[in-house]
């Protein structure tokens, strides 16, 4: 297990190589730079943005950018420099990383939470109205963009009387620090993001549960338990349940890449203080060192996200060996 | 009796799918409003009036204010006026004007499949005045309705050439890929690989920044495009290779070469119609996440330019909190993406399940 874990880690290597260049590349091809909105500017002269560039390195041929960034990263850890903040990158991403898990972290527990009793009902209750209404209510889920999702949950909150819309906190709590009544009004403003993200990974787990547990609901060996006399309930929650839920752990890996990709748009949207509407100002501004920071952490987030549900699998399931 | 082709077989067990036909019915009737929409659309999309910015839903009535039914729906004349404290402005019906709808009448003049006409399906006597509003305007006047209409055509047709650009992309790669295996092979897989682990928004987001910022929308148009395709073919590849993979060393490939076929031929003539089924289905469940792409990145204003307009683009106006409380009629593009995106889930389910020879009754 250990000598496979090593292994996937030292092939992430040249991926994550190969993934910044890809970065760099995409983000070179943007039409101007950083210094381009300087251009128009009429206190600024075309010496003085000249000067920027100078500065700033943007007037070094682009695979000397390029090698010049990993450097700093390999030897010092420095991610680079964010023009528009005038900070290290590394510090401006890591402020908002612990909103950005958080968020993320609400939002699995919630799909995850929510999707696998209703799966198992839905499968339990298989043909019933409740299995079709469910069903119908799941194909809904996947279908609604987040960002719609996010739109109609502020209106119905807005309509409701709610005025813990937008943001994470109300105005008084931010900056105060944490209390009882903090945290009460941070769940009151966690739901819509959390909802609006994470139902669509909730709809197609909810598919998969039922689909998954009709499977083992189907085999000998569950017939085999019913017949020798234990109660429908120990059976499936015993037996049939737990050998259902196990696949559902590579779906794990899966589900990242839309998380990352709903709190960016969600974000935007209510306004939180993740990496979302930071990132979206970055591209903006053709912060590239910021754009491709970003970028890496999350191909990386995926990466490392992909190996955890692999290893979590096999800790999970003894039938599976990796050699 | 004559057996059933295979052919017939699939379009029987799809049509026992009652969820499936659903979908196929709402996106037959979607296409068919969105190439027909300047027929449909009551006025043009484009039309700013400074007298009616941010009008709400026109109502439709059967019953005048006395009680007495009409056959004939109408409308009533509605006027502007401002709240003396709040300064807030509301809309009232002007009661003694009615505008009756009529089916066909003349309108604003357009082009549509090269002819010049002024024909549109509904709508009231726009030369006395009559104003009708079926989803309300926008902040500069314009008929939600319309744009609703002509938004669906950018929507739905980026969706399709989208599809159509990312199936060539693909087939072609998962062709390469699965048939000549190897070196290429590998190649191939670890840049799908690559592709494939980024998030999707972030990179799509990245990639419509390059487009020029002193492009036309229609120029664009075709940039979304691509950019939707390029990170969507991977998956039509996957599949693609792995059918060609299995049937490669099937006996009628192996007698095909035989005979002396090129791989040309084998590829084209023999595997490809093989795979059309699985090429179909992909392509068909391909479409929720294209129509998703293009409306979050337009949402964001990174996608379709104005003075085109898509559904996710309309989505924009109604960002703001106060929006949302004043005019919430901004919000209903946003259910046509829903219902299109479901559509295209229905459908491509019950397409799975009808080619799927193993799958003996549709489930659900």
């Amino acid at each position: 297990m250990l000598n496979y874990i090593v292994r996937r880690l030292v092939t992430m290597i040249p991926m994550m190589v190969l993934i910044s260049i890809l970065c760099f590349t995409v983000i070179k091809l943007q039409p101007g730079d950083f210094t381009t909105q300087f251009l128009t500017d009429p206190r600024i002269t075309p010496e003085m943005v000249h000067q920027i560039r100078t500065r700033l390195g943007l007037d070094k041929p682009p695979h000397m950018q390029y090698l010049t960034w990993v450097k700093g990263i390999l030897t010092s850890g420095d991610f680079g420099y964010s023009f528009a903040y005038k900070r290290p990158v590394g510090e401006l991403i890591w402020e908002r990383m612990g909103w950005t898990v958080a968020v993320a972290g609400a939002t699995i527990v919630f799909t995850w939470i929510v999707a696998i009793p209703i799966g198992i009902f839905s499968a339990t209750h298989k043909y019933s109205f409740m299995d079709y209404l469910l069903t119908l209510l799941g194909f809904i889920g996947v279908s609604i963009p987040s960002f719609f999702l996010a739109l109609l949950l502020m209106y119905l909150s807005l309509h409701l009387g709610g005025t813990a819309v937008g943001g994470l906190f109300s105005q008084q709590y931010i900056g105060a620090p944490w209390s009882w009544a903090k945290f009460v009004d941070l769940l009151r403003h966690l739901w819509i993001p959390v909802i609006a993200i994470g139902l669509s990974g909730a709809a197609g787990l909810i598919r998969l549960m039922r689909a998954n547990l009709l499977d083992v609901l189907g085999t000998q060996y569950v017939m085999t338990a019913r017949a020798k006399g234990l109660s429908a309930r120990t059976v499936i929650y015993k037996h049939a349940v737990r050998n259902a839920i196990n696949p559902l752990i590579s779906i794990f890996g899966m589900q990242l890449p839309e998380l990352i990709s709903g709190t960016i748009i969600a974000s935007i949207v209510l306004n939180l203080p993740t990496m979302g509407p930071f990132f979206y100002d970055a591209l903006i501004n053709s912060d590239q060192y910021l754009v491709m920071t970003f970028l890496m952490m999350s191909a990386l987030l995926m990466l490392v996200g992909n190996l955890l549900a692999d290893i979590l699998l096999a800790w999970s399931d003894p039938r599976i060996r990796y050699n | 009796m004559r057996p059933l082709s295979q052919t017939q077989l699939m379009l029987r067990r799809f049509r026992a799918h009652r969820l499936g036909m659903v979908g196929a019915c709402i996106l037959g009737v979607m296409y068919l409003v969105v190439i027909l929409a300047p027929f449909i659309a009551p006025t043009d999309y484009l039309q700013q009036r400074r007298n009616y910015v941010n009008h709400p839903p026109t109502r439709i009535r059967w019953f005048d204010h006395e009680g007495r039914f009409h056959w004939r729906p109408f409308v009533y004349r509605t006027v502007r006026s401002r709240d003396p404290i709040t300064l807030e402005v509301t809309w009232e019906e002007d009661h003694s004007v009615k505008y009756p709808i009529y089916f066909l009448v003349r309108g604003p003049s357009y082009r549509l499949f090269g002819l010049e006409a002024n024909l549109h399906l509904f709508g009231v006597d726009q030369e006395s005045g009559g104003q009708l509003f079926l989803f309300g305007t926008d902040r500069f006047g314009r008929d939600v309705f319309s744009r609703t209409l002509y938004g669906g055509r950018v929507t739905l047709s980026v969706g399709v050439f989208g599809i159509v650009l990312s199936l060539v992309i693909g087939v072609v790669m998962g062709g390469i890929s699965g048939y000549y295996g190897g070196a290429v092979d590998n190649l191939i897989q670890r840049f799908i690989e690559l592709l494939r682990s980024f998030p999707r928004i972030p990179l799509w987001l990245a990639l419509s920044m390059i487009l020029p910022a002193n492009w036309s929308s229609v120029k664009v148009y075709f940039g979304v495009v691509t950019i939707l395709s390029l990170l969507d073919w991977t998956g039509v590849a996957r599949v693609v290779r792995g059918q060609f993979l299995n049937l490669r060393t099937k006996e009628f490939v192996e007698s095909a070469r035989a005979l002396g076929v090129g791989d040309m031929g084998i590829i084209f003539r023999h595997i490809l119609p093989n795979i059309m089924s699985y090429l179909v289905v992909t392509a068909t469940l391909s479409f929720p996440g294209m129509i998703i792409g293009e409306s979050s990145i337009s949402f964001l204003g990174l996608g379709i330019k104005e003075p085109m307009t898509s559904w996710g683009l309309l989505l924009k106006d109604a960002q703001s909190m106060d929006v949302l409380l004043m005019q919430p009629w901004l919000m209903i593009p946003g259910f046509f993406i829903i219902a299109a995106v479901l559509a295209f889930n229905f459908m491509g389910d019950a397409l799975r399940d009808a080619f799927d020879p193993f799958v003996s009754k549709a489930s659900f």
